[in-house]
């Protein structure tokens, strides 16, 4: 029997519950291994063969090395994970979350010096704004 | 005997770490911010307890996919500031408090709530963020913190009411240790934030008012809140607000007959990067 996962509606968001973890394990654990500064550096030297280290497929593969986030959270990819591949490209919270609306780094940043995206109509996906 | 006199709410977003480490407090960008968390810093220097029982969540940081507890208390002597992947904060080590962390865990495992035990840890952001905004930049932390981890990455995460329960079995453990101790316990992370996705930069302000309001007025019945309600209407990362529970059941009004507690400052301020930010402080009468 399925078990009820009532945030599956939820637009715009996966929730990284025990199914997404367990698909994107090893582009987690790629990304934690990047703490280490030495692992960084030979990821910067060779990023496809840092990742061909990884049993990660080859769609996360492809994500990582576009930078592509939102690609990487729909591979099982966790955003705090994910955070230290942005840290190794120097990059804050704020550019890498950006990143994943489709905005521009202005806009977005200006969007949250006046109050952040608005709830209304982003609680239900196919809600009429 | 030990006894918890206040709790301490406020979020712990890493940008205000590196506001603070990078000397930008005074920038017209987090000035607001900072000036918001004056009042605590005059207060805590006033009133500063001999032990911080600090909950808190790690960010992919002591503990990897490869474990991942959902409750974890610190016994150890000194926990260093961690590698984030940005250089370690310059801020002081953590120290810690082994005997009553020792005692909290032997009390609560009792009670039914199955810690993790954590001798060797390094504490990321959510520990030392709260650290920085109620004591500034100083040589030392004013006194030892019991760092307590929660899962809230990796989902799902423990419910508000098993939170506020396992205040209350801290509250209960402090209370039973010897010596004459003043215990504060922290609750941190939130408010409202979606750090992911098409939806990220969300922000409720009003469910963020509300969920301060019944935090002061009504916690048992905010312990009931479901997850989806805060992941939906203040996004997937404000799930972390369950860790709030935990400060907030170990009061004395959790208790059949206890006082209200008496709120000494509330605070609440968008944004510091993606997130907005709340602070309260609530004693113990």
């Amino acid at each position: 029997m399925a078990l009820d996962k009532p945030y599956l509606d939820i637009p715009g968001t996966t929730i990284f519950d025990m199914d997404e973890s367990r698909k994107g394990y090893w582009l987690n654990q790629f990304c934690m291994s990047l703490m280490k500064a030495e692992n960084r550096m030979r990821f910067k030297a060779n990023e496809r063969a840092y990742l061909d280290e990884w049993p990660m497929t080859e769609a996360q593969k492809q994500a990582v090395m576009a930078r592509d986030l939102g690609r990487c959270i729909e591979s099982g990819g966790n955003i705090y994970f994910l955070g230290k591949l942005g840290a190794s490209d120097g990059r804050s919270f704020q550019y890498m979350a950006g990143s994943m609306t489709g905005m521009t780094e202005e806009a977005y940043r200006a969007m949250m010096m006046g109050g952040g995206r608005s709830i209304e109509g982003n609680r239900f996906t196919g809600e009429k704004k | 005997m030990a006894r918890i006199t206040a709790s301490v709410y406020t979020s712990h977003v890493p940008a205000i770490g590196a506001a603070i480490d990078l000397g930008k407090t005074a920038e017209p960008y987090w000035a607001p911010l900072f000036a918001g968390y004056e009042p605590a810093k005059a207060w805590l220097e006033a009133n500063t307890p001999d032990v911080i029982f600090l909950v808190y969540n790690d960010h992919a940081t002591a503990f990897s996919l490869e474990i991942v507890p959902t409750f974890a208390i610190g016994v150890a002597a000194e926990y260093p500031p961690a590698d984030e992947g940005y250089g370690a904060r310059p801020v002081p080590k953590v120290i810690g408090h082994p005997a009553l962390a020792s005692h909290i865990a032997q009390s609560v495992i009792q009670d039914d709530f199955d810690l993790t035990i954590v001798n060797r840890m390094d504490v990321d952001h959510g520990l030392t963020v709260p650290l920085s905004l109620m004591c500034g930049r100083p040589a030392a932390w004013p006194c030892p913190v019991i760092p307590f981890a929660v899962n809230v990455v990796l989902y799902p995460v423990p419910s508000g009411s098993r939170c506020f329960q396992l205040g209350r079995a801290i509250r209960k453990a402090v209370a039973s240790y010897d010596e004459d101790l003043c215990v504060q316990i922290w609750g941190t992370g939130g408010m409202s934030h979606q750090l992911h996705g098409r939806r990220a930069g969300l922000i409720n302000r009003e469910f963020d008012n509300a969920f301060l309001d019944q935090l002061i007025a009504d916690p048992a019945q905010l312990a009931r809140k479901p997850h989806v309600e805060y992941m939906r209407e203040a996004g997937a990362e404000a799930v972390e607000l369950v860790m709030w529970l935990i400060a907030r059941g170990a009061m004395d009004d959790a208790e059949p007959g206890g006082k209200a507690p008496r709120v000494h400052h509330r605070f609440y301020h968008v944004p510091a990067s993606n997130t907005a930010v709340g602070h309260l402080i609530l004693e113990n009468r």
